[in-house]
């Protein structure tokens, strides 16, 4: 995706905020729906949103930095989200985490150099009687273990 | 076809940890084998998690059930149902469906969850009726009959809080469901909401016309997309039905209710940052008092509700609080939904009256281990919960019960552990995961996590003096904290190091001892 212009984001930053008109608290769905349009919150949507909300620059930037979901960075085309948790953990979770990490020479929140995958550590989706568990991008994986996640990352182009 | 003889119905469950098992393309593959004549519905789950993916068919009223099935034996399946190896005899008849006691989960798993003509036929809205017709007092009367207490984990009776919410005097007033369920281990509130969503709006419903309050939310984790999705058809099919809006079932009665998308923070299950992360805030902690149910979302009076306490209202409207409260022990009235998980033989979601010893849902209801190798811990109640050894497994499950023991029964999960688990390794886990999720308000929870790992690195790497610096870390973070994250991290780790101090030794000395 190329980098959208100042003027791109300003425009679709007001079409969004115009839907969002009328609802209490609307930051967070303003955000998710500009992530959802750029694939991250482009810095230059920041003071359009804050300006169509009456709010200032700093109280959207917090938002955006407080929460694991927002990304001010473009992201892989696919997304890995691997669960750490302790259910996951108890069933094997540990050698998943490792195996991913080894397939993909990727660290936690990292994306390959050709921009196809984004390794994110999760923490639950609420599988947790059939780990260690794992999606690719919306597909939920379950029982898996290590040869099972590096085969599954191997799919993705 | 033979094989599918008098079936009229097949039901391949929709819930995302059957479709994580392989239920979409086992879906497909039957479809592309049956006629016209056979319906095939995309049911929740009944709980079975180790038998999904998990296909009934319908055969003269009767679900006979096969799972867990596999892509490529679908064939062989339809050919032949009857005598197939993966066949379970009918799915009301299996041990783990007998030995329930559903209430809140009646539906799940029975039901197409978005047919709404179903959802009325299996019971739904006569809870919702029963509320309409005997008035607000009625309501709150009933619920505090009941018995039910916040099974979020927080255990706060639900009648006093709709009571307090009901009194207070504000032009609007608004229920917010909490499905901010980020506890390692639980999964009952994605359960209920994939396989039976209008019980859940039922619920609030009813909620509304017991305080006042006209306007729902329910905060819904961004980790479910599943239960995204079939929460935002629900509410619309309830909307045309009349369930929601400025008339409720003709009575003149509004409420109506929206689903919001949280943002991967799991300090936002804590009611005050999520009621912050609804207004448009980061999801930090706020002091209490005011309590939510005076000044909450928008500093108005709020009905906060873990999906588990809401989606029980409508069984308690339709059947009687005294019938709700006749089940349980002690102050722990009526079921709850343990979530039987981690490496655990039979896992899944089982409703049970309170009181059925934690020994007993481990062993016999989860059938041990799926490794097979002994049990050596149960962490009951989520990231924030203690681990308890076999010594303590003759604890009765209820919420004064596990307080007593120095645990919490929190959102009912239950995590097991086999002995292959290092339990000084889950303690510095407790304290990385409350570092990384900290909201940063509260001193003791921000620095005290990081320095919680540093303590347990050093204390594994032989200073056993550093044992008093996390035993007194632990003190603070407990008084120190506003909210359960900081406050209760120190369960998961001084459990462990009371129960397994052996796990705290350095790597040399226990693999001397081994």
């Amino acid at each position: 995706m190329t980098t959208p212009t100042g003027s791109e984001v300003a425009e679709a930053v007001a079409q969004i905020a115009a839907m969002h008109a009328g609802r209490e608290g609307p930051l967070l769905p303003i955000l998710q729906d500009v992530q959802a349009r750029f694939g991250h919150i482009p810095e230059a949507s920041m003071q359009p949103i804050a300006e169509a909300l009456n709010i200032g620059r700093a109280e959207v930037h917090g938002v955006v930095s407080f929460y694991h979901d927002f990304h001010t960075e473009p992201r892989g085309r696919h997304v890995v989200r691997v669960c750490r948790s302790e259910a996951c953990q108890a069933r094997g979770g540990r050698a998943v985490e490792e195996g991913v990490r080894e397939a993909l020479g990727l660290d936690w929140n990292e994306t390959t150099a050709d921009g196809r995958v984004t390794l994110e550590p999760v923490y639950c989706l609420g599988l947790c009687a059939s780990g260690p568990n794992a999606t690719i991008d919306d597909r939920p994986a379950g029982r898996l273990d290590a040869d099972r996640i590096a085969g599954l990352v191997a799919e993705l182009r | 076809m033979a094989g599918l003889d008098g079936v009229t119905r097949i039901f391949v469950p929709g819930d995302m940890a059957a479709r994580s098992l392989g239920a979409d393309a086992v879906a497909e593959a039957i479809a592309a084998e049956i006629g016209p004549d056979i319906r095939l519905t995309r049911n929740g789950t009944r709980g079975m998690i180790f038998l999904e993916p998990l296909v009934e068919m319908e055969r003269d009223g009767i679900r006979h059930a096969y799972g867990p099935v596999e892509p490529h034996e679908v064939a062989s399946l339809l050919a032949d149902p009857e005598s197939h190896p993966k066949a379970l005899g009918p799915v009301d008849e299996i041990d783990w469906m007998r030995l329930q006691t559903r209430l809140t989960f009646a539906r799940c798993g029975v039901i197409d969850p978005l047919d709404f003509a179903e959802y009325e036929a299996h019971g739904g809205l006569k809870g919702l009726r029963n509320a309409l017709a005997s008035g607000r007092q009625a309501i709150l009367d009933e619920v505090t009959a009941s018995g039910l207490r916040g099974r979020g984990g927080a255990g706060f009776p639900t009648g006093i809080k709709w009571t307090t919410v009901a009194r207070a005097e504000a032009p609007w007033k608004y229920i917010v469901a909490n499905a901010d369920e980020g506890d390692s281990g639980t999964f009952a509130d994605r359960i209920v909401m994939e396989g039976d969503p209008f019980t859940l709006i039922e619920g609030m419903a009813i909620a509304g016309l017991a305080t006042g309050a006209t306007q729902g939310y329910v905060y819904l984790r961004s980790e479910y997309p599943d239960a995204i999705r079939v929460m935002e058809a629900a509410v619309a099919i309830a909307r045309e039905n009349g369930v929601l809006g400025p008339d409720i079932l003709g009575s003149g009665e509004a409420f109506d209710m929206e689903i919001r998308v949280g943002a991967g923070a799991y300090v936002c299950g804590e009611e005050t940052s999520l009621l912050n992360s609804l207004e448009g805030k980061r999801g930090v902690v706020r002091a209490k008092p005011p309590l939510p149910a005076l000044e909450g979302f928008m500093g108005r009076p709020t009905v906060v509700n873990n999906v588990v306490s809401l989606a029980t209202v409508p069984c308690i409207l339709a059947e009687g609080g005294k019938t709700y409260a006749a089940h349980g022990i002690g102050k722990s009235l009526g079921t709850i939904p343990l979530q039987i998980a981690g490496n655990v033989r039979f896992g899944g979601l089982f409703e049970i009256a309170f009181g059925m010893t934690l020994g007993e849902i481990v062993d016999k209801i989860g059938g041990g281990t799926a490794s097979g190798r002994p049990v050596r811990a149960v962490q009951v109640g989520g990231p924030l919960g203690a681990y308890f050894p076999r010594a303590l497994f003759d604890t009765p499950f209820g919420y004064e019960d596990f307080s007593s023991k120095s645990g919490l029964i929190g959102h009912a999960g239950i995590v097991v552990f086999d002995d292959s688990v290092d339990m000084g390794e889950m303690a510095r886990f407790a304290m990385e995961f409350c570092a990384i999720e900290s909201c940063g308000k509260c001193t003791p929870c921000r620095i005290g996590a990081v320095r919680g790992v540093e303590t347990i690195d050093r204390i594994r790497a032989g200073d056993a003096a550093a044992k008093e610096l996390l035993t007194d870390l632990c003190d603070t973070m407990t008084a120190g904290s506003l909210c359960a994250l900081g406050g209760f991290t120190p369960y998961p780790v001084m459990s462990a190091l009371r129960h397994f101090p052996e796990d705290f030794q350095p790597a040399s000395q226990r693999e001397a001892a081994e």
